[in-house]
C-alpha cells in the first residue's frame, strides 16, 4: 500500500494507480475531459493538473490522470496555482469551442473571465482523443485517427472519406464530451463490389458517390435520442 | 508521370520491413522513389506491416517529409532557420513566391516547380540558403534567385 | 580487411595504421562538410585532384576531403600540410596557383590568407588563427584532419583504443563509475548527469533482461549544426561512444535517430557503421569479448518535436511523434516499454575521451558543476560564423569577441540567443556571464544544445521572439491544449504587435499565457516554448512598449511600422530600384528623382539592397 497526502488528508492506495484515481476514490473532485476509466490515460486536456510538492524542488503542476501515486507525495487540488491553471486551460478551449454548452458549463464551473483569444473558425472538437482511443482500445477497429499536427490536428478517417472499417457502433459519438461528433460524420461502408482484391478496393472514392446504407445507424440514433431524454 | 507498380511498392516495403516500427522507414523509401505517397502505397504498407490504415494515414500527415500530392519536377527548398532569417531569407522566399506565382507548399500549374521551406539545414554560415533538387546555393539574395530560376528554365528549354 | 577476432588483433592493426599516418607529409586537406559544399568545395576538390594528376611528382600528394574544422565564415578552406598553411575562401580558379606556387614553389599566396581585422596582418598558419586561440577542440579534434569515410584514419589517430581499454581493463560498472566521476552532463540541453542516467538504466536492464540505447541526432534547433558536424566529420567517434555505453549499460541493440535533412551525415554514418561491422567492432562477440551490440539508423521525417525523447521513441516505433507523459522515464520504460538510455550526439562523443583520460582527469576541465567542453554553432550577426568548442566557464564575451571576431560592419552587439526556440537571449549587460548550466539558467536562458544566434542593433527583438514562437507553434504536435492553443494565442498577439496593432494589455497577456504554457504543457517542447518571448520581454521591454505605445519599431524591421522612402537629395534617377521592385511601387523617369508609393510598398527591402548610392531611407 502507498501512503500520500492530498489536500491535507492522508490517503492510502494500492500500487500502480494514478493521482486521479486516488482522488476519485476518496471523494476529491477534479475536473477532466480526456480521461475515461475504460481507456488508457492520455494526459492531453491538462484540466486535471494538481500541485505537487516534492521538497527541495519548487512545487509544480502535474497531470493527475497520468502521474503515479508514490510514497510520501504531497498534493493540493484546489490551490490558487491549480485554480488559475484550470481557468486558463478552459479559456483556451473556448478559443474554438466557444458555443459548446458543455465547455461553457465547464467555464462557469472553473470561473473563466473574459475569453481573450478566439480562433476564426468554431470547432467543438477539443481533440481530447476519446473517440480515437475508444475506437482502438474498446472496439479494436481503429477506423479513425488524429491526423496532421498542431493547430491543423483533427479527427479523421483515412483519406478523409467514408471509412470502410467502421462498423457503425457509435462508441465515438457516445464518448465525445462535447457532442462534436455526429454519426453522419463517421459512417461505415463496405465495398459493394464482390470479388475485388483488397488493395484495389477503392477506399478513396469521394463521399457522395458512396452508397450510404448504414447498417445499424437508425437504431443507434434512436438509442442516443432515448439516452439524452433520460439524462 | 511515374507509373505506380504494386509489385515495386511491395518490394520496397518487404526490403524495409524488419519488425516493429518499420512503417516510417517504408514510407520514407516510397516517398523517395515516387516523390510522394500514393494512396495505394499507404494501403499496401498498412496491410503488409500489420498497422491500421488510420495509423498509417496519421503518420503520413503528421510528418513534414511526406507528401500525399505529387510534387513538381524541381523542388526549391528555402531554409527558414534563424541565421538565414536574420540574413534575409524571408525576402528570398517572397521573391520566389512572386516570381513563381505560388505560395509555399504549392506546385506550379505546369508541375515544373514546387516551393517549400525547411526549418534549418544546419549550414548556417552560408545563409540564406536555397536547395534546388539537392544542390545547395548559399548567400542567396532576391536578385540571385531570379538568376537561379532563369538557369533552371533555360536548362529545361534546352532539353 | 578481415574481421578482428580479438583486442590484440586490434592493437596490431592500430599500430600499423598509426605508423603509416604522417602529418609531416605534403598533403592538402579541404573541408568537405555541408557548409563548404554549399560554397563550392566539391569543385575545389575536383580541380585539386585534376591539377595534381597533371603535375608529375616523385611522391604523390594526397588530397583529403575532411569534416568541418569550424571556420565556416571563411570557407572553402584548404589547409596545406605539413606547414598547415591556411587558405580561405578558396575558389576553383585558385587551385592551380595553390599547386604551382605553394606546393611546388614553396610560396605563400597572400590573397588567400586570413587577414586579422585588428592588426591588418595576414595569418599564415591554421593554429595561429585568432579564431582557434581560446578554443579547446577535444571532441572536434579529428574534424579537419581525417577523412570521415576512412576508419583507418580514425584508428591511426587512436580511435577505438578507449573501447579496447573498456573491454579489457574495466567492468561495465566501472565504466559507468568513470562517466559519473567525470560529471558529464547531457549535451542535448537538459544537462542531466549522464552517469546517473546510465546507472539507473543499467539497474533496470538487469531486471528486465533487455534494453536499448539511442543517440538523439534529431538536431532541429534552427541555427544549430554541432551534431551534424560531428556525425559528418567524425562518425566513428559517435560509434565508439555508443559501443562503450552499450557495454556499460548491458545493451545489445542501439539506434541513431538522425534527421533526414542531413543527407551527408546520414551517408557518412552508414559508411562508418558498415566499416565497424566489417572490422568486428560492431555485431556479435566484439573483439572476442563475448559482448554483442548492433546499431541501426532511423531517419527522422521532418518533425522538430521528435527531438523530444518520448516523441523520438514513438517515431522509432512507427507512430506519430506525440510525446508521452513522464514518469515513467525512459530509463525505466522507454522504447517498446523497455529501459532505454537516450543521449545527444555530443554526449556520446565525449565518452571515448572520458575513458581514455579517466573520469577524474576529465572533471578537471570546466567549472565545478559543468565539466568538460561544449560545442557551439555561432551564427547570425557575427564576423567569424562557425563551429567552436570551448571549455565550460569561458565567458560569452570571449566567445563573441575573441573567437567570434565581434559584430560585422561596426554594429553593436544586442543579444545572443542560446538554445534556439527553447532558449533565451543574453543581452549586452550580461556578456561576462560564464558559460555553464547554472549561470545561464539564472539569466532566464539555457545552455541548450549549442546553437548561438547573435543579433545586433538592427535586429528587432520583438520580431526575433515572434520568429521563434511561430517556429515552435508550427512544430507543436498538438496533443495538449496549453501548447497547441496557447502558443497560437501568443503568436497571434506577437503578430499584432509587429503589425502595429498592439494593445496595452498585450505584454501582460504574453507573460501570463507564457507562464501557463510553461507550467502546464505535457512535454519539453511546450514547457520551453515561451522562453524566447519571456526572456526578450525581461531584457527588451522597451522595444515591446515602443511597438505598442509609440507604434514604432526601433530597429526598423517590422513592416507594419516602417516606411521606405527615397532621399531626393541623393537620388540620381538611375532606375535600378524601379526595375527591381516586385510591387511596382517606385515611379520616376530616368535622371529624375524616384518616389516610393507607400500604399504599394511591401517593405521587402530590395530597393535598399540594390541602390548603389544609399538613397533609400527607412524610417
Amino acid at each position: 500500500m502507498i501512503h500520500l497526502m492530498i489536500d491535507d488528508k492522508p490517503i492510502e492506495i494500492t500500487e500502480g494507480r494514478s493521482l486521479l484515481e486516488a482522488c476519485r476514490e476518496n471523494g476529491i473532485d477534479i475536473p477532466t475531459l480526456c480521461y475515461h476509466p475504460a481507456l488508457e490515460p492520455y494526459g492531453g486536456c491538462r484540466l486535471c493538473m494538481v500541485e505537487l510538492f516534492q521538497p527541495p524542488r519548487k512545487s509544480r503542476l502535474v497531470a493527475a490522470c497520468v502521474y503515479p501515486c508514490e510514497e510520501g507525495l504531497v498534493v493540493k487540488t484546489h490551490s490558487e496555482m491549480v485554480l488559475q491553471s484550470r481557468r486558463l486551460t478552459v479559456e483556451l478551449l473556448l478559443a474554438s469551442a466557444y458555443n459548446s454548452p458543455d465547455i461553457i458549463a465547464l467555464a462557469d464551473q472553473v470561473g473563466v473571465g473574459e475569453v481573450r483569444f478566439k480562433l476564426p473558425e468554431e470547432n467543438n472538437c477539443i481533440l481530447c482523443g476519446l473517440c480515437v482511443r475508444a475506437c482502438k482500445e474498446i472496439t479494436n477497429i481503429s477506423a479513425i485517427s488524429v491526423i496532421q499536427r498542431g493547430m491543423a490536428k483533427k479527427v479523421s478517417t483515412p483519406f478523409q472519406v467514408a471509412s470502410s472499417r467502421c462498423i457503425s457502433c457509435g462508441t465515438c459519438v457516445l464518448i465525445c464530451p462535447t457532442g462534436a461528433f455526429k454519426l453522419s460524420d463517421v459512417i461505415g461502408v463496405r465495398s459493394d463490389v464482390p470479388g475485388e482484391p483488397p488493395y484495389l478496393r477503392r477506399y478513396y472514392r469521394v463521399g457522395s458517390e458512396i452508397d450510404l446504407r448504414p447498417n445499424f445507424v437508425q437504431d443507434v440514433a434512436l438509442l442516443l435520442g432515448r439516452k439524452r431524454d433520460t439524462e | 508521370m511515374q507509373v505506380l507498380s504494386v509489385t515495386e511498392i511491395n518490394e520496397i516495403i518487404n526490403q524495409v520491413a524488419r519488425g516493429e516500427g518499420s512503417l516510417i522507414a517504408a514510407l520514407e523509401e516510397i516517398q523517395e522513389r515516387y516523390g510522394y505517397l500514393p494512396p495505394e502505397a499507404l494501403i499496401l504498407a498498412s496491410e503488409r506491416l500489420g498497422v491500421p490504415l488510420s495509423q498509417a494515414y496519421a503518420v503520413a500527415t503528421f510528418y513534414n517529409a511526406f507528401s500525399l500530392k505529387p510534387k513538381g519536377k524541381h523542388c526549391l527548398n528555402v531554409c527558414m532557420g534563424t541565421a538565414c532569417h536574420v540574413r534575409g531569407s524571408p525576402q528570398v522566399l517572397d521573391r520566389l513566391e512572386t516570381k513563381l506565382g505560388i505560395k509555399t507548399g504549392e506546385t506550379t500549374r505546369d508541375r515544373l516547380f514546387t516551393l517549400e521551406t525547411v526549418n534549418c539545414l544546419g549550414a548556417c554560415a552560408l545563409g540564406p540558403i536555397v536547395v534546388t533538387d539537392g544542390e545547395y546555393s548559399g548567400q542567396m539574395t532576391p536578385q540571385k534567385t531570379d538568376q537561379l530560376l532563369r538557369n533552371i528554365i533555360r536548362a529545361e528549354a534546352d532539353r | 580487411m578481415n574481421r578482428l577476432q580479438s583486442t590484440s588483433d586490434f592493437q596490431t592493426w592500430q599500430a600499423a595504421m598509426a605508423a603509416s599516418w604522417d602529418e609531416t607529409r605534403p598533403c592538402l586537406r579541404v573541408c568537405d562538410g555541408t557548409g563548404c559544399r554549399a560554397l563550392g568545395s566539391q569543385k575545389v576538390l575536383e580541380n585539386l585532384r585534376a591539377e595534381l594528376a597533371r603535375t608529375n611528382q616523385d611522391t604523390p600528394i594526397e588530397v583529403v576531403g575532411t569534416g568541418c574544422p569550424g571556420f565556416c565564415e571563411c570557407g572553402p578552406l584548404v589547409t596545406v600540410y605539413p606547414q598547415r598553411i591556411s587558405y580561405q575562401k578558396v575558389k576553383p580558379e585558385d587551385v592551380s596557383a595553390i599547386v604551382q606556387k605553394t606546393l611546388i614553389g614553396g610560396e605563400v599566396i597572400q590573397e588567400l590568407l586570413y587577414t586579422d581585422p585588428q592588426t591588418g596582418k595576414h595569418i599564415h598558419l591554421e593554429p595561429e588563427l585568432p579564431f582557434y586561440q581560446k578554443q579547446k577542440r577535444f571532441v572536434l579534434d579529428f574534424n579537419g584532419r581525417i577523412d570521415p569515410t576512412r576508419i583507418e584514419d580514425y584508428v591511426a589517430l587512436g580511435g577505438y583504443t578507449s573501447l579496447v581499454k573498456a573491454l579489457t581493463k574495466l567492468t561495465p560498472e566501472q565504466v559507468v563509475a568513470e562517466v559519473k566521476t567525470s560529471g558529464l552532463r547531457g549535451r542535448g540541453g537538459a544537462g542531466f548527469q549522464a552517469g546517473v542516467k546510465w546507472e539507473l538504466c543499467r539497474k533496470n536492464v538487469q531486471k528486465t533482461g533487455i534494453g536499448y540505447i539511442i543517440c538523439n541526432a534529431d538536431e532541429g534547433d534552427p541555427g544549430a549544426f554541432m551534431d551534424r558536424s560531428v556525425v559528418e566529420g567524425n562518425p566513428h567517434l559517435l560509434l565508439e561512444g555508443m559501443i562503450i555505453g552499450a557495454y556499460a549499460i548491458g545493451i545489445e541493440q542501439g539506434f541513431v535517430y538522425i534527421r533526414a535533412e542531413y543527407p551527408l551525415a546520414v551517408e557518412n554514418l552508414r559508411i562508418a557503421i558498415r566499416q565497424a561491422e566489417e572490422a568486428g567492432l560492431l555485431g556479435t562477440n566484439i573483439l572476442g569479448s563475448g559482448f554483442d551490440f548492433n546499431l541501426g539508423i532511423r531517419l527522422g521525417a521532418g518533425a522538430f518535436v521528435c527531438g523530444e525523447e518520448t516523441a523520438l521513441m514513438a517515431s522509432i516505433e512507427g507512430r506519430i511523434g506525440e510525446p508521452r507523459p513522464r514518469p515513467p522515464y525512459p530509463a525505466e520504460s522507454g522504447l517498446w516499454g523497455k529501459p532505454t538510455n537516450i543521449n545527444n550526439v555530443e554526449t556520446w562523443a565525449n565518452v571515448p575521451m572520458i575513458i581514455a583520460m579517466s573520469g577524474l582527469e576529465y572533471a578537471k576541465i570546466g567549472t565545478e558543476k559543468s565539466k568538460g567542453t561544449k560545442i557551439f554553432s555561432v551564427v547570425g550577426k557575427i564576423n567569424n560564423t562557425g563551429l567552436v568548442e570551448v571549455p565550460m566557464g569561458i565567458t560569452l564575451r570571449e566567445i563573441i569577441y575573441d573567437i567570434g571576431g565581434g559584430i560585422p560592419n561596426g554594429k553593436s552587439f544586442k543579444a545572443a540567443q542560446l538554445g534556439g526556440p527553447s532558449g533565451g537571449c543574453v543581452p549586452a549587460e550580461h556578456l561576462d556571464v560564464p558559460i555553464d548550466y547554472e549561470s545561464l539558467n539564472a539569466l532566464g536562458a539555457i545552455m541548450g544544445s549549442g546553437g548561438m544566434v547573435v543579433t545586433d542593433e538592427d535586429t528587432c527583438m520583438v520580431d526575433f521572439a515572434r520568429y521563434f514562437m511561430t517556429f515552435i507553434q508550427e512544430e507543436s504536435c498538438g496533443k495538449c491544449v496549453p501548447c497547441r492553443v496557447g502558443t497560437k494565442a501568443m503568436v497571434a498577439t506577437l503578430e499584432r504587435i509587429c503589425a502595429g496593432e498592439g494593445l496595452p494589455g498585450d505584454v501582460d497577456y504574453l507573460l501570463e499565457m507564457g507562464e501557463h504554457v510553461r507550467n502546464n504543457s505535457l512535454c519539453g517542447l511546450g514547457q520551453t516554448a515561451p522562453n524566447s518571448v519571456l526572456s526578450s520581454i525581461r531584457y527588451f521591454r522597451s522595444e515591446y512598449d515602443a511597438h505598442i505605445f509609440d507604434k514604432t519599431c526601433p530597429a526598423k524591421v517590422c513592416k507594419g511600422l516602417i516606411s521606405y522612402s527615397i532621399d531626393p537629395e541623393i537620388c540620381n534617377g538611375c532606375m535600378v530600384c524601379l526595375r527591381n521592385c516586385t510591387s511596382n511601387a517606385i515611379s520616376g523617369a530616368r535622371r529624375e528623382v524616384h518616389t516610393i508609393n507607400p500604399r504599394l510598398c511591401t517593405r521587402c527591402g530590395v530597393c535598399m539592397n540594390v541602390c548603389k548610392f544609399d538613397a533609400v531611407v527607412v524610417a
